[in-house]
């Protein structure tokens, strides 16, 4: 099974890194990670169901930025009220002692995490349900606008830091031997948290894409009118791939956040949420396998810096690129070209078979 | 009173930029059917060239020179963009200007740093103000407002009354009979793109001693460019610069009522979102003409 | 027994009106046909049945159950399918997964168990694509089955389009000029194809200009013109209507 070939090769990754002793590889492929998360999520969306999202940047952001609210506001004074008392009562909040020293009473990550998720899924479905009806170009413009006012909400307000956005978020302690922080001890296990979680969500939508709801979704793509005739509720899938597709990219800002323990408004920026859009269609707009690899490897050589200055500027010639020449995807015509050169230099007594 | 009028004056400035940006785009898409997501960085690219050409030129050669510039860019840009692409759904193509004015902003980065730049006011200087029935007015208002006046003025008798301008919207209702009656399709395409290149630019340089001009003021100007070509019905040059005027007035009076200025951007894009979502044919269009919502 | 009835439906475009105090009923194990000039508003009829348009005025009633109003995907779910005049197949996907699509509001396993494989779900998708196979061998189609849709010739997506319908399990079939583009023996083949499909329990509705196929196989034709109807009987006083006669079929069989 390729998803366990995969799983090899990212523990042969690790321990090469380690050995290496380049392991600091190995936090940019975390990030790399969880940034492939939500390339996934758009994939449903866009290569499924053919709709443009350009605004997924900001669900990262809702995702990580709630987690990180709600984990560092001391509400240690409030500790005594009323509902203070209920909160500790639900068992959510936790104790921690931030880089300066005092102790700081708070939301515990886990139960931050599960309201990122409702918070995402509540914007999701009131963003979702009218723009999902707009014809393509309209929805792509909707949900940048979406996009824009979570950034200039985020840009704007000091409750959320401002330009400076959050930082000194703490670790989530996830067991007593993984915690995702940034600190260097933990750095393998995030690395291994980061991917097995990347590859569990993987295997979901593959098996979800290769059923009878993936069927669906891919009629949808290609004649919304006949599948609505066949008795698909298109506008229902639709919503449905939308909020899962936001749900994992908040689920992926969050543990994004507390790895490395701060987050930006930058993250629900116009040039973040088009990234995604370039990765997904990079990767072959329909194609999971194929948007996981390019998204990781762009984002891990955008993340070491390998693009430079021109790091946003590359992904705009990409995506231009992509779309020009072979818009379902390169993969395809480059396997093809492949193929025809492989043919080309190896003649072979096998007829085509038409399989081209 | 004189501080609404004040606001009001703000609104309808920064309005005319956006019906610009919105004639902008009804003229590409009503000539080609794309949606130029680029269309704001024509006019950054408009007031950014200026000042460099502002530094060896006297002022009005070197706005004529930007405008010109930038339009012969959008023109290529077409020409070697969009010419080739006709298999390609209207869907790529919307999707390669996202590409394209990505590009264009990094280019400007490079070319221009991140530094703010502005053009020298045309007639006296930061300082100097009209008393209009009691508001104090920039007289580079009054060329704002003056400018686009009259380029839109153009553009309307260009469009109605000149056998080019009648081609070009021949183009847009029936491109095929338009080709059976002789226009060159492919040639109104990239007049369109060069035309709304133009406009964009004038609209930059015309703008840039108020509000400035930076490498990254595109994006948000199509946005809110795009919010009123919608708001007035896409398709409808005319409504769009009421769309721009009113989403001018609607920004200047979120920041009057007590907004904090940092959200004075979202308030605009709250429209985009609440126009499409409640009535996407716009004020002026007709419901129906133009299909927005799917089955 | 009455299965579905159309009462007084008005449809209008801007100005144009299409279709004007239609009404009409279908009895279970019928074939009728719908007939009329180009332009009588036959396919509008169609899609407001089919749930695409709500009609201006009037209602329409499946199985005594009122239904204008509902959305196409409720539609198909009651039981009414309908094969398109343009085709309507999913280029992108074989011939199998068009079929298979078929199957969709008959079936019922969500995205949970889609995505975590669950037992259950595994055997419906068993079920589904050998359903699905089923129907397209007795269309003779099921060599094709996983060529990707967009390979096949006109005639053979048609068929296509019909087994995909047919997988719906619908009660009403609703058959949009199916002879079109077919000659004189593949239309035979047809006619034969849809007695078959009658036999099954299928009430068929069908919209044709090929007067043989009508004439041969329809219980009982509606004619519209202009959007009204004019006639309505079997076929051999529908044949004999000096209106009809004079508006559509001008004499003998026009389309002999």
């Amino acid at each position: 099974m390729p998803v366990l070939f995969l799983a090899v090769l990212l523990v042969g990754v690790q321990l090469a890194a380690t050995a290496s002793g380049r392991a600091y590889y190995l936090t940019q492929l975390i990030m790399a990670a969880y940034y492939s998360i939500v390339v996934l999520g758009l994939c449903l969306v866009m290569g499924y169901c053919g709709q443009v999202s350009m605004g997924h940047g900001a669900f990262f952001a809702i995702g990580g930025y709630t987690s990180a609210i709600l984990t560092t506001t001391n509400i240690a004074a409030a500790r005594d009220s009323a509902w203070g008392h209920a909160l500790q009562k639900a068992g959510i909040l936790f104790s921690w002692q931030d880089p300066y020293g005092s102790q700081v009473l708070a939301v515990s990550p886990g139960a931050a995490f599960a309201a990122a998720l409702l918070l995402t899924l509540v914007v999701a479905l009131l963003i979702g349900y009218p723009a999902l009806r707009l014809k393509g170009h309209y929805l792509a413009m909707a949900t940048l606008g979406f996009g824009l006012i979570v950034y200039r909400l985020l840009l704007g307000s000091s409750f959320t830091g401002a330009a400076d956005g959050i930082n000194g978020v703490p670790g989530w302690a996830l067991t007593s031997h993984l915690t995702l922080t940034s600190s260097n001890t933990y750095r393998v296990g995030n690395y291994y948290f980061a991917w097995g979680v990347t590859l569990v969500i993987l295997t979901l939508l593959l098996n979800l894409v290769h059923s009878r709801v993936g069927r669906a979704l891919r009629s949808i793509h290609d004649g919304e009118l006949a599948a609505n005739a066949m008795g698909i509720n298109t506008a229902g899938f639709k919503l449905q791939a939308f909020v899962i597709s936001a749900l994992l990219a908040a689920a992926a800002g969050s543990f994004f956040t507390h790895y490395t323990g701060g987050i930006g408004p930058s993250e629900a920026g116009a040039m973040k949420s088009v990234r995604y859009l370039v990765l997904v269609a990079a990767g072959g707009m329909g194609n999971l396998w194929g948007g996981l690899i390019v998204s990781a490897i762009l984002t891990f050589l955008s993340l070491r810096g390998c693009f430079g200055t021109y790091d946003h500027a590359v992904f705009g010639v990409i995506l231009i690129a992509i779309i020009s020449l072979a818009p379902e995807g390169p993969l395809k015509p480059i396997g093809l070209w492949i193929r025809g050169a492989f043919r080309a230099l190896i003649p072979s007594r096998r007829s085509c078979h038409g399989a081209v | 009173m004189s501080q609404l009028l004040q606001y009001i004056f703000s609104g309808i400035t920064f309005g005319s930029i956006y019906a610009v940006v919105a004639i902008g785009f009804n003229v590409i898409y009503s000539t080609t059917g794309i949606l130029n997501f680029a269309q704001g960085e024509f006019v950054m690219l408009g007031g950014m060239t200026a000042v460099t050409f502002s530094r060896f030129m006297p002022l009005p050669l070197a706005i004529v020179a930007a405008v010109l510039v930038v339009a012969l860019c959008a023109c290529v840009l077409e020409i070697l963009l969009f010419r080739r692409l006709r298999s390609h759904t209207v869907l790529h193509l919307i999707i390669i200007t996202i590409g394209l004015s990505i590009v264009i902003q990094e280019a400007a980065l490079h070319i221009w740093d991140e530094k703010v730049c502005s053009l020298p006011y045309f007639t006296g200087n930061e300082c100097s103000s009209l008393k209009i029935f009691g508001a104090a007015i920039s007289p580079q208002v009054l060329w704002v407002l003056g400018t686009v006046g009259i380029a839109v003025a153009l553009l309307y008798a260009f469009l109605k009354y000149t056998l080019t301008g009648r081609a070009m919207r021949a183009c847009s209702s029936n491109p095929d009979a338009a080709m059976l009656a002789g226009i060159n399709i492919a040639n109104m395409r990239t007049l369109a793109f060069g035309l709304s290149g133009a406009l964009g630019a004038l609209a930059g340089c015309v703008v840039s001693p108020i509000s400035m001009t930076q490498y990254d003021m595109g994006a948000g100007l199509a946005i809110k460019g795009f919010a009123a070509a919608i708001l007035g019905g896409l398709g409808n040059p005319l409504a769009a610069v009421a769309g721009g005027l009113l989403v001018g007035l609607v920004e200047a009076f979120s920041v009057m009522s007590g907004l904090p200025s940092a959200y004075k951007d979202a308030a605009a894009f709250t429209i985009l979102l609440a126009v499409l979502f409640v009535r996407p044919h716009g004020l002026f269009g007709v419901k129906g003409a133009e299909s927005v919502r799917e089955c | 027994m009455v299965l579905f009835e159309a009462e007084n439906i008005r449809q209008c475009f801007g100005g144009l009106v299409a279709l004007d105090k239609v009404t009409f009923e279908v009895r279970t194990g019928q074939i009728k046909a719908i007939i009329g000039p180009n332009g009588a508003g036959k396919t509008t009829l169609f899609n407001i049945i089919s749930g695409i348009f709500r009609p201006d005025e009037g209602c329409l009633r499946f199985d005594g159950a009122p239904i204008d109003g509902l959305k196409p995907y409720q539609v198909a779910r009651l039981g009414i399918s309908r094969t398109f005049q343009n085709l309507s197949l999913f280029l992108r996907m074989t011939v199998l997964e068009n079929v298979m699509i078929g199957r969709h509001c008959r079936t019922r396993k969500g995205m949970i168990a889609s995505a975590l494989r669950l037992p259950g779900q595994w055997k419906e998708e068993k079920a589904i694509r050998q359903n699905a196979l089923a129907h397209l061998s007795e269309l003779g189609l099921a060599d094709v089955a996983d060529r990707p849709a967009s390979s096949l010739s006109f005639g053979q997506r048609r068929m296509v389009e019909l087994a995909r319908a047919l997988a719906t399990e619908p009660r009403l079939l609703l058959l949009d000029e199916p002879a079109s583009g077919l000659n004189t023996k593949e239309t035979d083949d047809l006619a034969r194809r849809i007695q078959k499909i009658r036999d099954t329990g299928v009430t068929i509705l069908l919209v044709e200009h090929d007067m043989s196929l009508v004439m041969d196989i329809s219980d009982d034709i509606l004619v519209l013109h202009y959007g009204t109807p004019i006639a309505e009987g079997p076929p051999s006083r529908v044949r004999n209507d000096p209106e009809v006669v004079k508006v559509y079929l001008g004499g003998e069989d026009v389309n002999a």
